[in-house]
């Protein structure tokens, strides 16, 4: 069981640039893959077409084939796949629905789409709650909430409709160190005990280095690099692709440029 | 959140959640205001020349108050001034065929008329434009949603309502962070109009090409929530309604048709 992504090329609507080229991807169940490269090296472009709403919501042309599970993107309408593989944007505030008076309701606004039984709902609404630590904010206004606890939200959001997979673009960008090491745990505790696939696109490698399993490069649309997330993120190619190494890998580093052993 | 739940009962959504409005006007349901609200609009329109609006409007500041809504209500007839000012404006000075002009100032001929008749339409657009103000500040969006959908309205028809009505308050917030923004970086936006008008533009261009871009992000965002799962939403709350509501809206469809068919026969066309 996993998220796969087997030769996929993908250009926009109307432009005959080719942002993706050739990119295999492999998610397993149960594990965390982090996705690192510069500015418009494709990750997000990559999260939606592995989300299966590019091409299918947004257009474009998609050369290759990709899977969740065994369902294929190209068959599978939207709300099957919102089921199997949560999606978080990079920008909160177009992730919330805008109708939802507290927060409590906004992050009920999927299990509700599902028509789940109450109870259900419920019990999502409070797992997703509880596991982000976000409970002194369910009866505020989801329109009145800083960017980094509407990403909370919208993150609560995704959580709540207990997908098998999670594709979250940069879920802590606007997060303070707190809120990050938060979220952090959550991902790790959803891959080990519910046994969730996450492939997360992230600037913060030192994150990734304490929660990926395995990282994955990409530039100009192809990955570069992947493999162990120890081994990519001291990859001394890193900086080169626009991505800075972890603090531990750069302060060996500046260690050894200084003839200073570390012990 | 669930400390509140006796043990064994199946959990449900926190009071917060399930707790419906109180009060005369705001504990009707959501149709019943819209419909209210109809008949308001109409009424202001249709209704003699004077009689519809001036009634409506004591009729909605009654409601506003009831609600208490109306400093709320305050914020929007000031930012109809400038649009109330125009339409006394031209009328009051170009009138056209006048015979009661007041003085001749060039191609300008203020007129009693013109005044009365610039009087009466500002009168029946706020008169309208706050009967649906009130219906809006009074109703919760998700509530008017879950009603409309339970009336049969498709769910992507109701959430372009939802999402029309709640893109107001939004796109205002927008706007004062934009002229925020773009008075730091030294644009003039205070002082004499035309330093004023001269900022439209670079306000107006992010909001409108910002809403344009977020459409896309929206439609994505709500397709990977299952937006478009087939079937009716999970309610969480059972709305206000009741047997003389019931009735009360047939009555007040019969008085949308009524009231057509009261101006063109002419009974309503009649009064002062």
């Amino acid at each position: 069981m996993s998220l796969r992504l087997e030769g996929v090329s993908y250009r926009y609507a109307g432009s005959t640039a080719t942002v993706l080229s050739g990119v295999d991807l492999v998610v397993e169940r149960g594990e965390v893959v982090g996705l690192v490269g510069a500015n418009e090296a494709g990750k997000t472009t990559l999260c939606l077409v592995a989300a299966g709403l590019a091409p299918a919501t947004i257009g474009g042309r998609l050369v290759g084939t990709v899977h969740i599970d065994d369902l294929s993107t190209a068959v599978a309408r939207p709300f099957e796949l919102a089921q199997r593989c949560g999606t978080l944007f990079q920008n909160p505030a177009t992730q919330l629905s805008g109708t939802a008076p507290t927060v409590w309701e906004e992050i009920a606004f999927g299990p509700r789409n599902l028509a789940l039984p109450l109870a259900e709902v419920v019990a999502r609404v409070e797992e997703a709650v509880r596991l982000l630590a976000i409970g002194d904010l369910v009866r505020r206004d989801p329109a009145r909430l800083s960017g980094g606890q509407a990403q909370l939200i919208a993150l609560a959001g995704v959580l709540a409709l207990r997908p098998s997979y999670l594709i979250l673009d940069e879920p802590t960008s606007q997060l303070d160190p707190q809120g990050t090491r938060l979220v952090g745990d959550a991902l790790a505790a959803l891959a080990a005990h519910a046994n969730v696939g996450v492939l997360i696109v992230e600037h913060k490698t030192d994150l990734l280095a304490g929660l990926a399993s395995r990282v994955a490069v990409i530039e100009a649309g192809r990955l570069v690099a992947g493999g162990p997330a120890a081994d990519t993120l001291a990859d001394e190619r890193l900086p080169g692709w626009g991505v800075q190494p972890p603090a531990p890998v750069r302060l060996a580093r500046a260690a050894a440029a200084a003839g200073v052993s570390l012990g | 959140m669930t400390a509140d739940r006796p043990t064994g009962s199946p959990p449900s959504p926190p009071d917060f959640v399930l707790q419906a409005p109180s009060g005369a006007y705001l504990s009707l349901n959501p149709a019943t205001k819209l419909l209210v609200a109809a008949v308001e609009v109409e009424a202001a329109f249709l209704v003699g020349t004077w009689t519809g609006p001036v009634l409506v409007l004591l009729l909605v500041l009654a409601s506003a108050a009831i609600a208490g809504v109306l400093p709320r209500l305050a914020v929007i007839v000031a930012v109809t001034v400038p649009i109330v000012a125009s339409i006394m404006l031209i009328n009051g000075f170009l009138y056209p065929g006048a015979v009661d002009v007041i003085v001749r100032i060039g191609p300008l001929a203020p007129s009693v008329s013109g005044f009365q008749f610039g009087l009466q339409i500002t009168l029946r657009l706020l008169a309208a434009s706050l009967a649906l103000a009130v219906a809006y500040l009074a109703t919760r969006t998700d509530d008017l949603l879950s009603d409309l959908e339970r009336r049969g309205f498709g769910r992507r028809a109701t959430y372009v309502i939802g999402s029309a009505i709640e893109t107001v308050p939004r796109t205002v917030d927008r706007a004062a962070e934009i002229v925020d923004a773009q008075r730091s970086r030294g644009l003039d936006t205070e002082g004499r109009w035309w330093r004023r008008a001269r900022g439209i533009v670079p306000l107006a261009a992010p909001v409108v090409f910002g809403a344009l871009t977020e459409v896309e992000e929206r439609t994505m965002a709500l397709e990977a929530r299952a937006f478009s799962t087939p079937g009716p939403r999970t309610v969480l709350r059972v709305l206000p309604d009741s047997t003389p509501q019931r009735l009360g809206r047939y009555v007040l469809l019969l008085a949308l048709v009524a009231m057509i068919v009261g101006r063109i026969t002419g009974p309503l066309a009649v009064l002062p």
